[in-house]
């Protein structure tokens, strides 16, 4: 069976980011980025499920800027067998992304697909959802566990009160959870092995998809800033702080 | 149009996130409609019923609701759309499950973890972990949204007295079916609504290290208790504690951070707070750019002082 991963290219999670001066956006210019990390954990379950011999090919999906490339070849070399990068400029919405990846899982006939469950720069937690919901399957969202068996898939989700499992019939959609495995570091063969891996360019237009976003952005602020606090010497000053002056404690 | 709201309750009461999302919902239009959907949901749909400016509560209780299965809640939603403007659900691990499919179903964009609204299409949220702030328009005629809870004052829960309806029609995807749960049991208050939260972080060392210095000054405050990721990864607690962009998101009047270097992704999840008091033994450790209270010291003698003196 086929297994289909989503790699998003995000800016990475070190990087402490920065609104643009005219509040247009934040400033990604010269910005380290990174496969956006669920990701990674989405491509390692596919490689782990493949090592167990439940899939026999990894396909990876990325929708972004022509430099997404470095994204995929990564996954390639955490051992996917060969990707599709579907070329556009614009920023990506999970919607259209959704549309462009059922095509593709359509066209590869994938029994599984796994995406990361959030994007760490927009944050939308959006896209698993509604790529489940176009393929009308099931899904299998905020995975800690991962067993196939037989023609179902059992997924373990982490949920506000504790752990959910649920039984999905293949073909099946996952989202990632951070505990669901720890990805290994790409060793250099690998590495150079995985350049010489397929990896089909298309463009947003072979899917008939149009980017337009019906969402726009008015305005993109900093935070409000917390004033900065005290240090307090002991904990009696700490005691006193937060009945005298804060007054959140009796 | 009305508003529809997805209460999250647990068939015999509904949960504090509902009185916050219709509080949302009453930003974007008058009249808001609450839809329970359940197993054995006659409580859960009477106490909708009261909850403060709710004018109609739809009611659809089938045991394919029963454990809140997103390809059906999806459906049933999607069903019922036609009649509403606003599709607003909790921000909670629910909402976020099924909402993008509701969107995806009526073949609309959604915004999700909305903080703010401006205007009936205009909503603030977060991105890159609350690291910035957007401001965005949608011009889709249908509105789907997620909020978060802790960014809205609850309305009350009583004094309202909304017509019920009961809907009929079961949506059943069968793609997918309940397994089983574990859910974690606890007499402390939810972590999301609770007006005191004590984490926790790597420096605890050991699940009994939580329940040695965590614990006791949690009780003492009738607090939450909350970790960082790197807690719960260690399997000190688990991981429905877990405080951040990708955990559980905070803002009690006050949040005691103990060992917790305060990584932006655990920051995104607690910097609401009204007071944050952290103790560390690192003094340049990067909470103390949010804390109001910084203590630099061991927290294995300072959680117990800190304990017998309040
Ligand atoms: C995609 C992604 C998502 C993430 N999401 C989250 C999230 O939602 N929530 C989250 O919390 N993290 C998240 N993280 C992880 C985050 O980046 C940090 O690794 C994590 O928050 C660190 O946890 P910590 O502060 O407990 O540990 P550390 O960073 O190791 O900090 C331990 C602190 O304890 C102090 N200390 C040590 N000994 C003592 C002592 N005896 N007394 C007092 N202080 C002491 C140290 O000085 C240090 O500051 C995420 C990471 C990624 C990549
Ligand atoms: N542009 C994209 N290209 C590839 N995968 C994406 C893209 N956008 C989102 N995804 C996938 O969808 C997941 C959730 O993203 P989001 O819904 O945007 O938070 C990501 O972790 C990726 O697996």
């Amino acid at each position: 069976m086929k297994a289909l991963v989503a790699v998003k290219r995000v800016i990475d999670y070190n990087v402490k980011v920065r609104v643009k001066a005219d509040h247009s956006s934040v400033d990604l210019s010269n910005t380290k980025m990174s496969i956006n990390p669920f990701d990674e954990i989405a491509v390692e379950e596919a490689v782990r499920l493949k090592e167990k011999g439940v899939i026999d090919e990894i396909i990876v999906a990325s929708i972004g800027p022509k430099e997404a490339q470095e994204q995929i070849r990564t996954a390639l070399a955490l051992g996917a067998d060969r990707g599709v990068l579907v070329v556009t400029e614009d920023k990506t919405q999970p919607l259209q992304v959704a549309k462009i990846l059922k095509q593709i899982a359509d066209q590869e006939g994938t029994e599984i697909v796994l995406l990361g469950k959030q994007a760490i720069d927009d944050d939308n937690n959006q896209t698993g959802q509604m790529l489940a919901a176009l393929m009308g399957v099931g899904q299998g969202t905020f995975a800690s566990e991962v067993v196939v068996e037989g023609d179902k898939v059992n997924v373990t989700r982490e949920i506000d009160g504790g752990l959910q499992t649920v039984a999905l019939d293949l073909p099946a959609i996952i989202t990632t959870d951070l505990r669901l495995n720890e990805p290994r570091f790409a060793k250099l063969p690998n590495i150079m092995k995985a350049k010489k891996k397929p990896l089909d360019e298309k463009t947003p237009a072979d899917f008939g998809v149009d980017m337009t976003s019906k969402q726009e952005i008015v305005k993109v602020v900093p935070p409000a800033e917390r004033s900065a606090g005290v240090r307090v010497a002991s904990v009696d000053e700490l005691v006193d702080k937060l009945k005298n002056e804060a007054k959140v404690i009796g | 149009m009305a508003i529809l709201v997805y209460a999250e309750h647990d068939n015999t009461s509904v949960k504090k996130a509902t009185l916050s999302t219709v509080a949302a919902a009453k930003q974007m239009g008058d009249d808001v409609h609450v839809l329970v959907a359940g197993s054995d949901n006659e409580a859960a749909t009477n106490a909708a019923a009261q909850i403060e400016g709710v004018s109609r509560v739809l009611r659809a209780d089938n045991a394919a609701y029963a454990h809140q299965m997103a390809e059906n809640i999806s459906l049933l939603v999607a069903d019922i759309a036609a009649n509403y403007s606003h599709i607003v659900a909790p921000a909670t691990t629910t909402g976020k499950n099924f909402m993008p499919r509701v969107a995806a179903l009526l073949d609309v964009s959604m915004l999700s973890d909305v903080t703010a609204v401006i205007d009936a299409q205009t909503f603030e949220r977060p991105i890159y972990a609350g690291n910035a702030t957007a401001t965005v328009k949608t011009t889709e005629d249908k509105v789907v949204v997620t909020v978060r809870t802790t960014s809205f004052d609850a309305v009350a829960a009583t004094g309202g007295s909304a017509e019920v309806e009961t809907l009929d029609n079961v949506q059943d995807a069968g793609k997918a079916s309940f397994v089983s749960e574990e859910m974690a049991k606890s007499d402390r208050p939810e972590l999301t609504s609770a007006e005191v939260v004590v984490s926790g972080g790597r420096a605890l060392a050991s699940g009994e290290n939580f329940t040695k210095y965590i614990e006791p000054l949690a009780d003492k405050l009738g607090a939450a208790i909350g970790a960082s990721r790197a807690a719960v990864d260690a399997g000190f607690v688990p991981n429905d504690m877990q405080v951040g962009q990708t955990g559980k998101i905070v803002a009690p009047q006050l949040y005691i951070a103990a060992g917790i270097s305060g990584a932006i992704q655990h920051l995104a999840g607690m910097k609401d707070s009204k007071v944050i008091v952290a103790i560390n033994n690192d003094p340049e450790a990067p909470i103390a750019s949010v804390a109001d209270y910084f203590l630099e010291a061991d927290l294995f003698e300072a959680l117990p002082e800190l304990t017998s003196k309040i």
